[in-house]
């Protein structure tokens, strides 16, 4: 059939149209973007790995930089006066020693820590810093990190100049901080982000740029960035300045993709392009029947129900809010409902990691463990009805996120309380940001939320319900608390703070102010020949700064 | 003609002003604050961000600025990528959105107008059966699923090779661009398809085909001059509109083959309430869907000589 034969032409001439178009645009795309190198996982012949990061770094100047993707580059690329080692104990970076009092901070540079073009770090390098962070205008969100400083909380609202900050430089190697207050761990805030070293020449010659692309950064940490392709990928290269070389092993760490896409991720391990990826609860069997290894970490976030405190509302009464905490049995939901590896219910609004005097803070301060019962529960609500001269069980507002995780969560809320205690729950699913608007200005009984440390103290967690604490947004106020946390904000002998920490924890879960519900866990797989290769709760998480690669165990 | 070209340019700018201000009311209307973050901010902190992104004004004034920042072709930096100007992004980004489109709608056109083609000659012979059971896949089945699929046989098809016989996702050649252009003109080759079908087969009843075949036109002329030539203008029709849908849908694309594309800051931005990112993009491609628009029309002149444009 001649139609047959012209459709074949057709074919053919669309064939060789479609060809040429894509040589064409081969070109033109790599003139345009020469972006993923094809770099396998490990390559032992280059010492490089790959990873993957879930977006693009969002705020590259670490004097505004408040989220963990920025925080985990940041911390391969830049160093700060202290570091968390590979055995998660405080140690000097650009910092030889230091030395801190009730009234002041002493730390004394190495003078081999140089910047990436071969300059030296020096403490008008940390004290610029400092003081960008703290000037108004940066708006930085976490200068309240550096309030322990003398005059920094004055100078961030614009009542002093920044020249005022507690900080001096008797010599360049020599950094003297005049505190505020007197702040127990005040050397543990120092791996914070804001606390890096910012050189005051090349800041100013970025013309606000600082820190947008990977030529507008100056480097003082093991690597640095040599390519940034925004949205695409990145490599980190070996800083040839770096004062600790005989600790860095590997030459180059390329991020070749940036995808928030889990099932991605996991398809880039398989095809050996990432050396590390999360599972999800879907790919656990998968990854057992590839052999893998696989681990779990604790990332440190605790999840909790929190109540509104505000007066007038129902939640306001401990008696129903005690009805709740014995109507939700919290193993259930994690074993039963949510179902997620390496997630562990929750008992205490401090998560099982943090350290108190000698031991873990969980071992010298065990939470009371409450048993779920349902009688009792109603007993409370019995209680809470009359004190609140009601006749039925009030119906109450869940204020959730829109991820599926937290629909399961408050899906679950909704069933036990209808169930077990009558009352109706309305689930008000919300984007992260209206969430927080509506967290903020009140508009919740309950709300499900979760709070990460921003320094290894319990004081991260400790005064997260304090009354003056903006972040207690269900405005908790209660003087037997706040006296508790003074004591744990102000007093330097550990056994007293971590006295407070236990009185603390006592009191949220006698007056159930909160109920924790879970710590968050992730499941993950790691190319085995990688060594070294350390997650964190504080600071960079992964941390491949010290990995090396090592095939001869396989 | 020019008379003509020039009225629809100006209601053009009339609809993307329109977009623009309603996007931006739209925008402040939805509940939420762009600032928001994990931890809470000092009132003095807050205050001083919203001096910078001009939130301090009232909604009137913002209005205005933006309309005139805009007329600068100036849209702002955004609110999460604090150091990059939405400019940059949309510069940086919109390219490769572009390139992955523009094959995907070579790949989604050619093969409408092929399997269309196919299933009218054949009809209601299996090659029509085969085609159009595909063709209703490729409608229905959601792009998140067919790129999930295609990538997993990618990485079986590599782990079978030993080696990599294509990429599965990344950016850079053309052999990155391959896979996720098909899955990106899927369903566009699929509405494609049963448009093209439908015509020709309207086409090949009418009285022109009839007069043609009665002359002793041989088969093939008929085919190449009347029956596709008619039937192929639906199909130039919607090809305007699914260009622009092509490069802007990409977002899921996009995610699960590691694209830096621009459809991913449109719809990330939305969901962070990223206002000078859901500003920028919206009015782009806005602008860029008028512009489609008015050039579909002009290509329907001179394909077919019955549309006069400039009555």
């Amino acid at each position: 059939m001649s139609p047959n034969r012209q459709l074949a032409q057709f074919f053919l001439l669309a064939f060789a149209g479609v060809a040429l178009l894509m040589l064409a645009l081969h070109y033109a795309g790599s003139a345009l973007s020469g972006t993923s190198s094809d770099v396998s996982a490990v390559d032992e012949d280059a010492n490089s790995i790959s990873i993957i990061i879930r977006e693009e770094p969002p705020q590259l100047n670490s004097s505004r930089a408040t989220d963990a993707i920025s925080g985990m580059v940041l911390g391969h690329v830049m160093e700060g006066l202290v570091r968390m080692g590979l055995d998660d104990r405080l140690e000097g970076a650009v910092a030889e020693r230091w030395e801190v009092t009730p009234t002041q901070a002493t730390f004394w540079l190495r003078e081999n820590a140089k910047w990436s073009d071969g300059q030296p770090v020096t403490a008008a390098d940390f004290i610029f810093a400092w003081q960008t962070a703290l000037k108004p205008e940066t708006g930085s969100q976490y200068a309240f990190l550096l309030f322990a400083i003398q005059n920094a909380e004055a100078i961030n609202q614009g009542t002093l100049p920044a020249s005022a900050l507690g900080v001096s430089a008797p010599d360049p190697y020599t950094l003297v901080i005049d505190l505020a207050r007197p702040v127990p761990f005040f050397d543990k805030t120092l791996v914070f982000p804001t606390f890096l070293p910012i050189r005051e020449d090349f800041y100013n010659a970025t013309n606000g740029r600082f820190g947008a692309d990977a030529d507008q950064l100056l480097y003082n940490g093991p690597f640095q960035i040599s390519r940034w392709v925004h949205g695409s990928s990145m490599t980190f290269k070996r800083n040839p300045y770096f004062w600790n070389q005989d600790e860095i092993h590997l030459d180059a760490i390329h991020v070749p993709y940036i995808t928030s896409d889990a099932t991605a991720s996991l398809n880039f391990f398989k095809d050996n392009k990432i050396a590390i990826t999360g599972l999800q609860a879907e790919n656990l069997s998968e990854a057992m029947r590839m052999g893998w290894q696989i681990r779990q970490h604790r990332d440190g976030t605790v999840f909790f129900l929190e109540f509104n405190h505000r007066q007038g509302r129902v939640t306001d009464n401990v008696n129903l809010r005690r009805a709740l905490q014995l109507a939700l049995d919290m193993d259930e939901m994690v074993y039963k409902v949510t179902k997620l590896p390496g997630y562990e219910p929750g008992v205490s609004l401090f998560p099982g990691w943090l350290m108190g005097e000698e031991k873990l803070l969980r071992q010298e301060y065990p939470p009371q463990k409450i048993t779920p019962d349902a009688s009792l529960a109603k007993q409370h609500l019995q209680k809470a009805l009359q004190e609140l001269g009601l006749k039925e069980p009030p119906d109450l507002v869940l204020l959730s996120g829109d991820n599926p995780i937290s629909s399961v969560q408050s899906e679950w809320v909704q069933q036990t309380l209808k169930t077990k205690l009558g009352i109706s729950v309305k689930i008000d699913k919300q984007i992260f940001k209206q969430r927080l608007a509506k967290m903020t200005s009140g508009d919740f009984d309950l709300v499900l939320a979760g709070w990460g440390p921003d320094y290894n103290d319990p004081l991260t967690f400790g005064d997260l319900f304090a009354s003056w604490n903006k972040n207690n947004r269900g405005q908790y106020n209660s003087p037997e608390l706040d006296a508790f946390i003074d004591i744990a904000q102000s007093r330097l002998e550990p056994a007293v703070r971590m006295k407070a920490f236990g009185d603390i924890q006592q009191h949220l879960i006698d007056q159930a102010v909160v109920l924790p519900m879970y710590e968050r866990g992730v499941t993950y797989v790691v190319d085995p020949s990688i060594k070294q290769l350390k997650r964190r709760v504080i600071g960079p998480d992964p941390d491949v700064s010290r990995a090396y690669i090592d095939t001869s165990g396989e | 003609m020019l008379k003509y070209f020039a009225k629809r340019l100006l209601l053009g700018l009339v609809t993307i002003w329109f977009i623009a201000s309603a996007t931006f009311f739209g925008m402040h209307a939805v509940p939420g604050d762009p600032l928001a973050g994990d931890k809470a901010m000092t009132p003095q902190i807050r205050a001083n961000l919203e001096a910078k992104y001009g939130l301090d004004q009232p909604l009137g004034t913002q209005y205005l600025i933006y309309l005139g920042n805009i007329a600068q072709g100036d849209f702002g930096i955004s609110y999460t990528q604090e150091n990059r100007r939405v400019n940059d992004i949309i510069r940086e980004h919109f390219p490769i959105s572009a390139t992955l489109g523009i094959l995907a709608i070579v790949f989604a056109g050619l093969g409408g107008v092929l399997w269309g083609a196919l299933t009218a000659l054949y009809r209601n012979q299996w090659p029509d059966v085969v085609i159009m059971f595909a063709v209703i896949l490729g409608i229905s089945v959601p792009s998140f699923v067919v790129a999930a699929i295609s990538q997993w046989s990618l990485v079986g098809l590599n782990l079978a090779a030993g080696t990599t016989v294509l990429p599965i996702g990344g950016w850079g050649s053309i052999w990155h661009m391959l896979v996720p252009a098909l899955v990106l003109g899927l369903s566009t080759m699929a509405y494609l398809t049963r448009l093209m079908r439908s015509s020709m087969l309207e086409v090949v009843g009418t009285d022109y085909i009839r007069t043609a075949k009665a002359k002793g036109v041989p088969p093939t002329q008929i085919f190449s001059r009347h029956q596709l030539r008619n039937a192929i203008l639906p199909v130039i029709t919607v090809l305007g509109p699914a260009i622009a849908g092509i490069t802007t849908g990409g977002f899921v694309v996009e995610i699960v083959f590691a694209i830096p594309g621009l459809g991913r800051y449109f719809v990330q931005a939305i969901q962070q309430l990223d206002y000078t990112v859901i500003m920028g993009t919206t009015v782009f491609y806005g602008a860029f869907l008028v512009f489609m628009v008015i050039l579909v029309d002009l290509f329907y002149g001179l394909i077919d000589p019955r549309v006069r444009v400039d009555q």
